[in-house]
């Protein structure tokens, strides 16, 4: 198992830069997700460290060894793409035991192999069945079997649920991160589904446009996303954005969204007057008779334990997700309160997140 | 008795294709303004149902009613539904203005265009493709296709609309926001659905009321809340709650007072407290941050265990925990629910 370092990264196909100096560093034992919208270089980037593609420029280091213009077969590196296909005439043994056929392994060692792979995926028993049987979960299963079966020094994967519906997908999610727990092997795994990301990873890099907008924990990301960017693609429903202008002073704790006080993390950094953003996640929302920000319900969404309320207002839409034991009768006008300690200010022309004693709060990775 | 303009009622029906009872002896009515949404995964009968009603596929015995007439021998234009599918198939030549006045303007039908143009302004409206209706229907991108397709459903005032999966194939976010749209529109309409979907959120979001499926069987039929606090079987209790329902072995907890046939306790996340005065058994395996929540996965002689731990939680991998069980669910060993 190794570290991957990835320093200054580009890649251009003509005119279009798909990513654009990436750098970021894979720590031995990680399960490093990169997550973000199609176009994004997700894809782009995870196949220049296997080797699929060569960079325009950049460095990529594997385990201290510098493999940025290698071929893909030199370095020992493991692929799972999003469609799993299995060989249909060979049982699971043979489909497994495959990789390591071609590479001259002796018989008896493969099959020692195959059998360990088999173990630490649960499928022993499935070993002389036939592949064209198998539930689709036992497809994936083997897929990954005919991966971690050569015990690469790390793992590189492509949407591979990305194909599945959603609760299966789900399961999936939970038996990958405890394959990753029992192997502690080094993945890059991309996906665009912040689900998954949140789900698996140690780390994320949230990318758009070629470059990487942040790069932290899961935590870290949801409670002090970097941009407006990352904090509208990350959660669900999505974090609610009210826009409003002001100038902002070091040392203030509060803003006005017309004429309104709303409480914030203390500024720590002078702005001049300019369109802002509040970043508010729908946890951080109460709805309060009395005070606050005014509103209209449009409706509400039952989920169990808890319920997503919409709130038209002023400033534009807002979901609260609240307990589902409070009754919110549609169209009846609501005050909202804010979490004070959880809020994000945006500058929305560059989309940055403004420097506050929230997101000085952070760990930096 | 004269039945409501547009109550949809399924008796009894019966579907096969050859060996495979695709639906089994399904009775559901759909009263009129209702939102019934049918659940179930790949292969339950859901779509199969919808098409009998549409008249797409022929019943092997049973009866379909819509506005108390037996339309089972009728084709599907004289039935008076209107049908979305997974896949928006608009005509590709035409405008997506002409797209939606499309329906209205078939020989058996004759709108005048004043109340074509009227039509088609309000429902675009709806939808937030009012600005591209001059656009041809292929310069679209997904989510706006999709708006087309059931803006072109919406145009009409049948007794019924029928959809299958309408949302399944755009991104989670348009998703989402088409999801309270969709409500709302069926509200404001008072319109009768009948809507069929995998996904659990969007049941429980929109529906009035949720019937399960289960091979072709409907199992159990209530409001969201009903399947989600009083589910008939393990079946349905893990069809709704994300994460799903912890469903244990009763001999974990000896010391829970169970009826004698119980075999399986099934208890939600949030009702699976971590007990701070006792010593216990289960192990913290891992800590999930998703945000908002914070998932705790144990193992409990060997079972794994989801819960739920606040942000101020101390618990650490490897930590040995006690468990508490609020509000737990007893199952037989058919998986049918033991109420105590």
């Amino acid at each position: 198992m190794a570290q991957i370092r990835v320093n200054e990264l580009h890649k251009a196909f003509g005119d279009f830069v798909a990513v654009q100096g990436s750098s970021f560093t894979v720590e031995d034992g990680e399960f490093f997700v990169m997550l973000g919208p199609s176009g994004c270089g997700k894809t782009t980037t995870l196949r220049m460290i296997a080797g699929l593609e060569l960079p325009t420029s950049g460095e990529i280091v594997l385990g201290g060894d510098d493999v940025t213009f290698k071929r893909a077969a030199q370095r020992d590196i493991a692929f799972v793409f999003q469609l799993f296909a299995l060989y249909p005439h060979m049982n699971v043994r043979a489909n497994i035991g495959f990789p390591l056929k071609c590479q001259g392994m002796p018989k008896a060692e493969i099959r020692q192999r195959v059998e360990e792979a088999a173990r630490i995926l649960r499928i022993t028993e499935l070993l002389d069945r036939s592949v064209s049987g198998l539930s689709s979960g036992d497809r994936q299963r083997v897929a990954l079997g005919r991966a971690i079966v050569r015990k690469p020094m790390a793992f590189m994967m492509d949407e591979p649920l990305g194909a599945l519906d959603a609760e299966f997908r789900e399961l999936m999610c939970n038996e990958l991160r405890a394959l990753h727990d029992r192997l502690h092997a080094t993945t890059i795994y991309v996906t665009h589904d912040q689900l998954e990301a949140m789900a698996m990873a140690d780390k994320i890099a949230v990318m758009n446009h070629g470059v990487i907008e942040q790069l932290a924990t899961p935590q870290e990301i949801y409670d002090r996303p970097a941009s407006m960017f990352v904090a509208d693609f990350i959660g669900s429903p999505p974090m609610n954005f009210l826009g409003f202008q002001q100038a902002l002073t070091r040392g203030a704790t509060s803003a006005r969204l017309n004429g309104t006080a709303i409480d914030v993390p203390e500024i720590r950094e002078e702005l001049s007057e300019r369109p802002l953003t509040l970043g508010v996640r729908p946890e951080a929302v109460r709805l309060v008779s009395e005070g606050g920000l005014r509103g209209q319900v449009f409706g509400s969404e039952y989920l169990g334990t808890t319920q997503i309320v919409t709130v038209n207002t002023e400033h534009g839409r807002v979901k609260a997700r609240i307990g589902s034991e409070q009754r919110v009768p549609d169209g009846g006008v609501v005050g909202l309160a804010f979490r004070a300690d959880k809020l994000s200010i945006f500058d929305q022309q560059s989309g940055r997140a403004v420097r506050t004693a929230l997101t000085d709060g952070g760990l930096r990775v | 008795m004269e039945a409501c303009v547009s109550e949809v009622v399924l008796q009894n029906a019966t579907k096969r294709f050859k060996d495979v009872v695709a639906v089994s002896d399904l009775s559901l009515t759909i009263a009129d303004g209702e939102f019934v949404v049918l659940l179930g995964p790949t292969g339950a009968g859901k779509t199969t149902t919808l098409r009998l009603v549409a008249g797409l596929e022929h019943l092997d015995t049973g009866a379909v009613r819509i506005g108390g007439r037996d339309v089972s021998k009728d084709a599907p234009a004289m039935r008076d539904v209107a049908f979305v599918f997974q896949q928006y198939s608009l005509y590709p030549h035409l405008s997506v203005y002409d797209n939606l006045a499309f329906p209205l303007r078939s020989p058996t039908r004759r709108v005048d265009e004043d109340e074509i143009r009227r039509a088609i302004g309000e429902v675009a409206r709806m939808l937030h493709i009012d600005h591209k209706l001059q656009n041809k229907a292929t310069r679209l991108s997904g989510g706006e296709m999709q708006r087309v397709a059931i803006g072109r459903a919406l145009v009409r005032r049948p007794a019924i609309y029928l959809m299958d999966e309408p949302l399944s194939s755009l991104d989670a976010k348009l998703r989402q926001e088409l999801r309270l749209e969709l409500k709302r529109i069926q509200r404001d309409l008072g319109a009768t659905m009948l809507y069929v979907t995998h996904d659990q959120v969007e049941a429980m979001t929109m529906a009035t009321r949720i019937g399960v499926l289960k091979q072709g069987r409907l199992v159990q039929l209530g409001t969201p809340r009903e399947i989600y606090e009083d589910p008939a079987e393990t079946y349905v209790a893990t069809r709704l709650g994300q994460p799903r329902i912890n469903l244990m072995p009763r001999g974990l907890f000896p010391n829970v007072p169970a009826p004698l046939q119980v075999e399986t306790i099934g208890v939600r996340t949030e009702h699976l407290k971590i007990d701070r005065h006792h010593q216990g058994t289960a192990k913290v395996a891992r800590i999930e941050h998703l945000g908002d929540q914070r998932y705790l996965h144990l193992t409990l002689e060997g079972q794994p265990i989801v819960t739920l731990a606040g942000h101020d939680t101390d618990l650490d991998v490897g930590d040995n925990v006690a468990l508490q069980l609020e509000q737990p669910l007893f199952f037989d060993r058919d998986g049918m629910r033991v109420r105590a």
